[in-house]
C-alpha cells in the first residue's frame, strides 16, 4: 500500500484527466433471432396486464403464469446473448427500432431498443435471479390470498426495469425508469393495510420522484444540447458539448442515480422499504431498481468520461454511501434492515467503480452481478427464516437455527462467503477489485473501500451469529422449519451462483466484454503489487468478522436490544439520523412555509379581497341611507344641486 | 322700460313656489307650488325675450305651457290614484321608493 501524502490528498478532483474517452454508441440493426428481442420486455409486461386485468379467474394459475414469463424472457435473453457471443467483438450492440414514439419539429424520439454487451449482462440478471425470486415466491407468497396481484406487480417491475436496460433513448430509459418507481411503490406497499408499509411505499416513491426530477431535467438539458436523447445521437455529440453543460448533465444523473439506488443523500428510502415482502426487498435489491442508478451512471459512460467533477461526485457519493451503509448494517438488529444497510453500502461499491472511469465501469458491472447473485441469495434466505419464525424479523429472537434449517443456513452461508469476500467465492473477486482499482486511483479512497470491506465482514459476520448460530432466543410459540423446495430450490442456484459468480472474471473475460462499451482500460498504476492490496483486503475481513465473533460469537446474545450504548450505535439505529435530517432541512422547513403561506393567503390576499369588499358593501350600506323615499328631501337636494350650478356659473361669469 | 320689476317678481314667485315644495306636505298644494315656478320662469323668459326684441324667450314660454299642461294631467292622475288607494294627500306618506 502507498502511504498517504498531500498530492494523494489532492488529486482526487483529477481523478480522469488522462483517462480516454468512451467510444460512441454504434449498433447495427437488428435482423434475425435479434428481430425477437422486443419479446424480452413484452412477455413480463403482457403476463403482468394478464395478471393484473383477468381478475379472480386468473387466481388459480396467476402465479404460474406469473413465474412463466420472467423464465421465457430469461430463454429468449440467453438465446440472443449467445447470439451475441457469435458475433465478432467490435459488433456486438443490436438496436431494433419499433416505431417513431414523439415526432414534433425537431423533436423526435424513436421507441427503439437496444440489446449491447451491457444490456445483455443486465436483461440475464434482471430475467435469471429475477425468475428465481419468482419461483421463490410462489411459495413465500402461497398463504396470501392477493398472491396473483402480486406477481401481476412482480411481472410489472421485470417488465420495467427490462425497459430501463433495454430502451436505445433516454426518454425510454425513464418510462422504464418510472415504471419501476411505479412498480416499487406498489409492491413495498403491498401489504397496505399496515399503515407502515403504506407510509414506506410513500417515502420510496416521494424520494424517488427527487431523483427523477435530475434525470428529468438532465434529458431535458441533452435535449436543448443536443437536440436529441438517444444514445447513438448523444454518444455521438457529448464530445462537443461544453465543459459546463457535460458537468451538469453528469451531476443531474447523479442526482437520478442516487434516488433510484439509494445512494447519500437519497437513501432514506431504503431501509423503509423493508415493509413490502421479502421478495420484494430481493427483487428491489438484487436484480431490479438499485441497480438502476449504476446502469444509468456506466451507460452515460460516454458523458461523464468527459467531466472530471461529476465523475468525482460519483466517487465521493459511492463511498460515502458504502460507509454509510456498512455502518447502518452493524447496529440493526432486524435482519432484513441489517441487509438492506449491506445493499446500500455494496451499491456504494458500484458508484465508487462507476466513477474511476474505464476499468471502474467494468468491475462496477461485474460487482453488480455478483452482488445480484449473493444479495438475492441473502433475502431469500432471510425471507426462509422469516417463514419460519412466524415473520419475526428480530435477530435478537433467533439464534441456533443452522441444524433446524440446514438448506437455508448453507445457503446463507454460501451467500455470506460470497459478501464479506473470502478467497475463491464471487463477491471476492469483483469487491477485491474495486478496493484495487480505488487505491489505484487515489489512495483516500481505497482506504476508504478497504475499510467499508472490514465493516462488511463485522456486519455479516453478525448477521450470520445472531440468527444461525449461538443459543435459541425464540419467542414464544416459534416452531422453525426448513421451507418448501419451491423456495429451497431458488435458493441452492442462487448460493451456487454466489460462489462461482466469480468465472465472469476468468481470463478477463467481462473486462473484454464490456470493452467495446465503456472503453479500453489502461493500466493503473500501484506502488504495490496487487497482492499486497488483496493481502491488506483480506486481513481486514478477517479482523472485521473475529471482531464481530468475540462480540456476537464468544459473548450470549441478549434477546433485547441493550438500551446503554455508544452514541455511534444509536445514530447507525437510527439511519445515521438520514431522516432527522431531512425532517429538519426540508419537512419542517417546507410545513412551516406552507403554513406561512396558507397565512398569506388567508390574512394577505383574501383579507385585501375581502376587506375591499366589506369597505365598499360598509360604504354603500351608509350611501343608502340617503334614499329616504321623502319626496321633498329629494327636491331639497334638486334645488340644492342647481343652486350650486347656477352659483358656479355666476362665479364663473364674473371671475 | 325697466325688466328689473318683472325679473324680481320672478325670482319671488319662484322663491314662494320653491319654498313651497319644499315646506307643504299637501301633494296638490305641492303641485300648485311647481306651477308657481313653472310660471315664474315664464315670466322671466318672456321679460327677456322683451328685452332683446326677439321671440326665442315667448316661443319657450309656450314649450313650458304646454309641457306643464301634460305634466298637470299626468300628476294629478297619479295624485289621485295615491289619494284613493291611502286616504291620504301627503307627500310624506307615499316614500315606500326608497332603501
Amino acid at each position: 500500500m502507498t502511504s498517504v501524502s498531500l498530492s494523494d490528498l489532492s488529486g482526487l478532483s483529477g481523478l480522469s484527466a488522462t483517462m480516454a474517452e468512451a467510444p460512441a454508441v454504434a449498433p447495427a440493426a437488428a435482423d434475425g433471432m435479434f428481430s425477437l428481442l422486443w419479446l424480452v420486455v413484452a412477455i413480463p409486461a403482457v403476463s403482468a396486464a394478464i395478471l393484473l386485468l383477468a381478475g379472480r379467474r386468473a387466481d388459480a394459475w396467476g402465479h404460474l403464469l406469473g413465474s412463466a414469463a420472467p423464465i421465457a424472457s430469461f430463454l429468449l435473453g440467453l438465446t440472443l446473448f449467445v447470439q451475441l457471443l457469435g458475433r465478432p467483438a467490435d459488433d456486438r450492440a443490436v438496436s431494433q427500432h419499433l416505431y417513431t414514439w414523439i415526432s414534433t419539429g425537431r423533436f423526435e424520439v424513436q421507441a427503439g431498443l437496444l440489446f449491447d454487451q451491457l444490456s445483455a449482462l443486465f436483461v440475464l440478471l434482471i430475467t435469471g435471479v429475477g425468475g428465481l425470486i419468482h419461483v421463490y415466491s410462489v411459495g413465500y407468497m402461497a398463504h396470501d390470498e392477493r398472491r396473483r396481484r402480486f406477481f401481476g406487480y412482480l411481472n410489472l417491475f421485470v417488465a420495467a426495469m427490462l425497459l430501463l436496460v433495454l430502451g436505445s433513448d433516454y426518454l425510454v430509459l425513464f418510462l422504464g425508469w418510472e415504471g419501476v418507481g411505479l412498480a416499487s411503490y406498489l409492491l413495498i406497499g403491498f401489504w397496505q393495510y399496515k399503515p407502515s408499509a403504506a407510509v414506506a411505499a410513500k417515502k420510496a416513491f416521494v424520494v424517488n420522484r427527487v431523483g427523477d426530477l435530475g434525470l428529468a431535467l438532465a434529458i431535458m438539458l441533452m435535449f436543448t444540447t443536443f437536440g436529441t436523447t438517444s444514445f447513438v445521437g448523444v454518444s455521438e455529440a457529448a464530445a462537443s458539448a461544453s465543459a459546463g453543460t457535460l458537468t451538469a448533465l453528469g451531476l443531474l444523473m447523479l442526482l437520478g442515480a442516487c434516488g433510484k439506488s439509494a445512494q447519500v443523500p437519497l437513501q432514506s428510502w431504503l431501509l423503509d422499504a423493508m415493509e413490502g415482502p421479502t421478495p420484494v426487498s430481493a427483487l428491489i435489491h438484487a436484480a431490479t431498481m438499485v441497480t438502476a442508478g449504476v446502469y444509468l451512471v456506466v451507460r452515460s459512460s460516454f458523458i461523464y468520461e468527459l467531466t472530471p467533477t461529476a465523475q468525482t461526485a460519483v466517487v465521493v457519493v459511492g463511498l460515502v454511501t458504502l460507509l454509510w451503509g456498512a455502518v447502518i448494517g452493524c447496529a440493526k438488529d432486524d435482519i432484513k434492515k441489517a441487509l438492506a444497510g449491506s445493499t446500500m453500502s455494496q451499491i456504494g461499491y458500484m458508484m465508487l467503480a462507476a466513477g474511476l472511469g474505464p476499468v471502474g465501469y467494468t468491475f462496477a458491472i461485474f460487482h453488480l452481478l455478483t452482488h445480484g447473485f449473493f444479495k438475492a441469495n441473502l433475502f431469500l434466505g432471510a425471507g426462509s427464516v422469516m417463514h419460519a419464525m412466524n415473520d419475526d424479523v428480530d435477530m435478537r429472537r433467533y439464534g441456533a437455527l443452522a441444524p433446524l434449517m440446514p438448506v437455508t443456513f448453507a445457503t446463507f452461508a454460501m451467500g455470506y462467503l460470497a459478501i464479506i469476500g473470502f478467497p475463491g467465492f464471487s463477491g471476492f473477486w469483483s469487491k477485491d477489485a474495486i478496493i484495487e482499482t480505488a487505491y489505484g486511483e487515489n489512495v483516500l479512497v481505497g482506504t476508504g473501500a478497504l475499510l467499508g470491506a472490514g465493516i462488511t465482514a463485522f456486519y455479516m459476520t453478525r448477521v450470520m451469529l445472531m440468527t444461525f448460530l449461538g443459543r435459541r432466543r425464540w419467542a414464544a410459540g416459534a416452531d422453525p422449519h426448513e421451507s418448501p423446495g419451491v423456495m429451497t430450490v431458488p435458493l441452492m442456484l442462487l448460493a451456487a451462483l454466489s460462489v462461482v459468480g466469480g468465472v465472469l472474471l476468468l481470463g478477463g473475460w467481462v473486462v473484454e466484454w464490456l470493452a467495446p462499451v465503456v472503453g479500453e482500460q489502461e493500466e493503473h498504476q500501484l506502488g504495490v503489487p496487487i497482492w499486497v492490496v488483496t493481502l491488506g483486503t483480506l486481513v481486514v475481513v478477517a479482523a472485521g468478522a473475529a471482531l464481530a465473533f468475540l462480540l456476537y460469537g464468544r459473548r450470549p446474545v441478549v434477546a433485547t436490544a441493550p438500551a446503554k450504548v455508544s452514541p455511534v450505535t444509536r445514530a447507525a439505529r437510527a439511519d445515521l439520523y438520514g431522516d432527522a435530517v431531512n425532517e429538519a432541512a426540508f419537512m419542517r422547513p417546507g410545513q412551516y412555509l406552507t403554513r406561512s403561506l396558507v397565512f398569506v393567503d388567508n390574512r394577505g390576499v383574501d383579507g385585501t379581497v375581502n376587506g375591499l369588499s366589506a369597505l365598499i358593501g360598509g360604504s354603500s350600506g351608509r350611501l343608502r341611507r340617503l334614499q329616504t323615499g321623502f319626496v321633498r328631501s329629494y327636491a331639497l337636494a334638486m334645488l340644492g344641486g342647481a343652486l350650486f350650478i347656477v352659483l358656479t356659473l355666476l362665479a364663473m361669469t364674473v371671475a | 322700460m325697466s325688466v328689473t320689476p318683472f325679473l324680481v317678481l320672478s325670482a319671488l314667485l319662484f322663491t314662494i313656489g320653491a319654498v313651497g315644495v319644499l315646506v307643504r306636505r299637501n301633494a296638490i298644494v305641492v303641485f300648485m307650488c311647481v306651477e308657481l315656478m313653472f310660471n315664474a320662469a315664464n315670466l322671466a323668459l318672456v321679460t327677456f325675450a322683451r328685452q332683446h326684441g326677439n321671440l326665442d324667450g315667448q316661443i319657450a314660454a309656450f314649450f313650458v305651457m304646454v309641457v306643464a299642461a301634460a305634466e298637470v294631467v299626468v300628476g294629478l292622475a297619479i295624485i289621485v290614484t295615491i289619494f284613493r288607494t291611502r286616504r291620504s294627500a301627503s307627500v310624506d306618506d307615499a316614500s315606500l321608493l326608497k332603501y
